[in-house]
């Protein structure tokens, strides 16, 4: 059965669910248990299954990832919550010297099927050090899967492949999906496959290839771009370790033209790595250069008036299309101006974060 | 002195020689340029891996640092698959890809040691948790240096352990020397490793590492209150490398210890104490340590053989277990 639940539901569900079919399944972070539940996606789960197997934690991230490592060396399945990335980065000695590298370096002996849940913030003024998107950090490292879902149906589905890999996955959770509402299925052994992309919509005349919380500003700017008779295929990459080529090079086969989204900044992006593959790979297919939107090299600002010019959104993508498929925009879209505040994903969301 | 019995005496002494033998082979047979790994001896520490391992169940997890010859065999590692590992031969503990720092054998119990500095603290503390959520009377032995105590993972790791009460035994050997630094320069002095340790909750004791019998009659203790349920416990022992920081010569000629400190922790060589203690207390002859050596030079030799003998990996191997198959 299939029903429309949150982004943040269907996060919760997962956990409860995988919980529920393996009891090495272990669950912390912190704030877990705490009233909010790290933005509901962890509510009620420690009534569920106890404090032994949900916990709450030492503001300690590097040893806590090391500790999720040594647990999986004997069976335990741990998956970690961050509710910002940021707050991660003092973890990656663990994340990339032992768990990316463990089964290699010891010819396959072990493996480490942990899961890092990481939340990436954005807008409300995260600034500097709350709205970092590494996502190339991560598919950079051999020995991590990478996955950024941004439908409902996937972050469940996507989640469940990643607790019961037996691989290290960096789970990215764009915060401003979290209340995006979608149909997903209640089949505890739902599984969306990790390293496959996902065709968002399908269209003839320009690939564009996004990711995470850009697909939303993308399907957007795809809605007014079909009323211009534009018709653009949006393929979601969802798994950035490994990355699913052929689903991208057989569109631009096809399309002739490429866009790429990337939430995080352009230099030695995600994005940057597609347009380089696309073009060793199907440079004949190509009819224009490609091009990408992404984050300018800078680092986040927090003030509201510093923000509008720092984010990208459906008129950017807009302008994109318009100048690779060359045609004209007139030079107002009413259609694509936000009716709300542009820091905020929707006028409901009133911050702190 | 502690009370143990002839057949423990006698393991350990096996156990100190086959690490020592073990080591010199490697030392003198290093300079054939077949062994290209960076290489870690802990020729003068023997004892501490020795005794704590025997002091170990097979069954109990250890995981170990970039020095780790010692503590793999002292837990009963395979000597062959780990002089394959540095010959970097297909057969070694990790089919080549990790070679001396990188040692491993589940067999054994012993988990993994890695060249991070503190880089397993967390790893050990994590075994802790995971026999703690399946409820068995294992113990998790996390080997570890006195620079690895500077790290801040090392911290965070000891807080959790006391926090929940986990089964693990902390081994720390002071050697007094992180590379080419003294204690003096890293740490505050008069400020013991075990009183701070003492302070994060975790129950602590120094003894000399140097001395087999009495590290074994420690960790007989400590295991016990740990399989007890009362938490972790972490042992100070002193001791002293002997060789280079990394590599097979001696390096006092570079003038960062003084000879003096060097020939008084030559005298209280691991070896001849043990050996010295089996004689005392007539545990055995002369002629029965010697025969000891004798099949461990052999046992040793097989093993460098045995490594010598064994294909490479291929290149097909080159990109094999980068990541693991089930999901």
């Amino acid at each position: 059965m299939t029903r429309s639940i949150s982004y943040a539901h269907a996060v919760n569900e997962a956990l409860s669910q995988a919980m529920k079919q393996d009891k090495n399944v272990i669950c912390y972070g912190l704030g877990i248990p705490d009233p909010k539940g790290v933005f509901g996606t962890s509510s009620g789960l420690q009534e569920q299954f106890g404090s032994e197997r949900v916990f709450d934690m030492p503001t300690s991230e590097n040893a806590m990832t090391g500790i999720a490592i040594g647990a999986a060396l004997n069976g335990i399945r741990p998956v970690m919550t961050h509710q910002r990335l940021d707050f991660f980065l003092l973890a990656m000695d663990q994340l990339v010297n032992n768990a990316a590298k463990w089964h290699y370096m010891f010819g396959g002996a072990s493996s480490i099927p942990i899961t890092i849940r990481l939340i990436l913030g954005m807008g409300w003024g995260q600034g500097p050090t709350h709205s970092q998107n590494l996502q190339s950090w991560f598919a950079h490292i051999p020995g991590l899967k990478v996955v950024m879902p941004t439908t409902p149906e996937d972050a469940k589905g996507l989640l469940l492949s990643s607790i019961f890999d037996d691989n290290p996955v960096v789970f990215l959770e764009h915060r401003w999906l979290h209340n995006q509402d979608g149909n997903v299925p209640e089949n505890p052994s739902f599984r969306v496959p990790i390293g496959k992309a996902k065709i968002l919509r399908a269209g003839t005349q320009i690939t564009i290839a996004g990711m995470s919380y850009m697909n939303i500003e993308a399907l957007r700017a795809i809605a007014y771009l079909q009323t211009l008779n534009i018709s653009c295929e949006l393929i979601d990459i969802r798994s950035f370790n490994p990355i699913d080529w052929n689903t991208i090079f057989n569109s631009v086969r096809k399309t002739g033209h490429l866009l790429v989204l990337d939430t995080g900044s352009e230099t030695c992006s995600v994005a940057g790595e597609i347009i380089a593959r696309v073009s060793m790979e199907v440079f004949s297919s190509l009819k224009a250069p490609p091009a990408r939107l992404a984050l300018p090299d800078i680092p986040t600002p927090t003030s509201f008036a510093l923000t509008k010019y720092f984010y990208k959104n459906a008129k950017d993508i807009v302008a994109e299309v318009a100048k690779q498929l060359h045609f004209d925009l007139p030079h107002e879209i009413p259609e694509l101006e936000k009716k709300c505040p542009h820091d905020v994903p929707g006028n409901w969301f009133k911050g702190p974060f | 002195m502690p009370l143990i019995d002839s057949k423990i005496a006698i393991e350990l002494f096996r156990s100190i020689s086959k690490i020592r033998i073990a080591e010199e082979t490697i030392a003198e047979r290093y300079g054939e340029n077949k062994m290209r790994c960076p290489t870690h001896l802990c020729i003068g520490q023997e004892a501490v891996a020795a005794a704590i391992g025997i002091a170990l169940r097979k069954n109990d997890f250890a995981v170990s640092t970039h020095r780790a010859h010692g503590h793999y065999l002292g837990k009963g590692g395979d000597l062959k698959a780990m002089m394959a590992e540095i010959y970097g031969k297909v057969t070694g503990c990790g089919k080549g890809r990790g070679g001396s720092m990188h040692l491993i054998d589940k067999n054994a119990g012993f988990m993994g040691s890695t060249a991070i500095v503190g880089g397993t603290i967390p790893l050990g503390v994590g075994l802790g948790l995971s026999i703690q959520l399946h409820k068995t009377d294992q113990v998790s032995c996390v080997f570890l240096g006195d620079g690895a105590v500077e790290e801040g993972v090392f911290y965070e790791s000891m807080n959790f352990a006391v926090l929940k009460k986990l089964p693990v035994l902390f081994v720390c050997e002071n050697n007094l020397y992180s590379v080419y630094s003294p204690l003096s320069v890293r740490q505050p002095d008069r400020r013991q490793i075990s009183n701070m340790v003492a302070g994060i909750g975790c129950v602590t004791t120094q003894a000399d590492g140097n001395n087999a019998p009495e590290v074994y009659d420690l960790a007989v203790k400590s295991l016990m209150k740990i399989r007890n349920g009362e938490g972790p416990v972490f042992l100070e022992l002193f001791t002293y490398r002997w060789r280079e920081h990394c590599g097979p010569s001696y390096d006092n000629d570079l003038g960062y210890r003084s000879k003096e400190e060097f020939e008084s922790w030559k005298k209280r060589d691991p070896l001849v104490i043990m050996k010295n203690y089996i004689l005392k207390n007539h545990f055995g002859t002369e002629n029965d340590l010697d025969a000891i050596c004798k099949s461990v030079v052999s046992e040793v030799n097989d093993a460098f053989i045995f490594a010598e003998q064994s294909p490479f990996p291929d290149k097909a191997d080159l990109s094999g277990h980068i990541y693991s198959e089930g999901c």
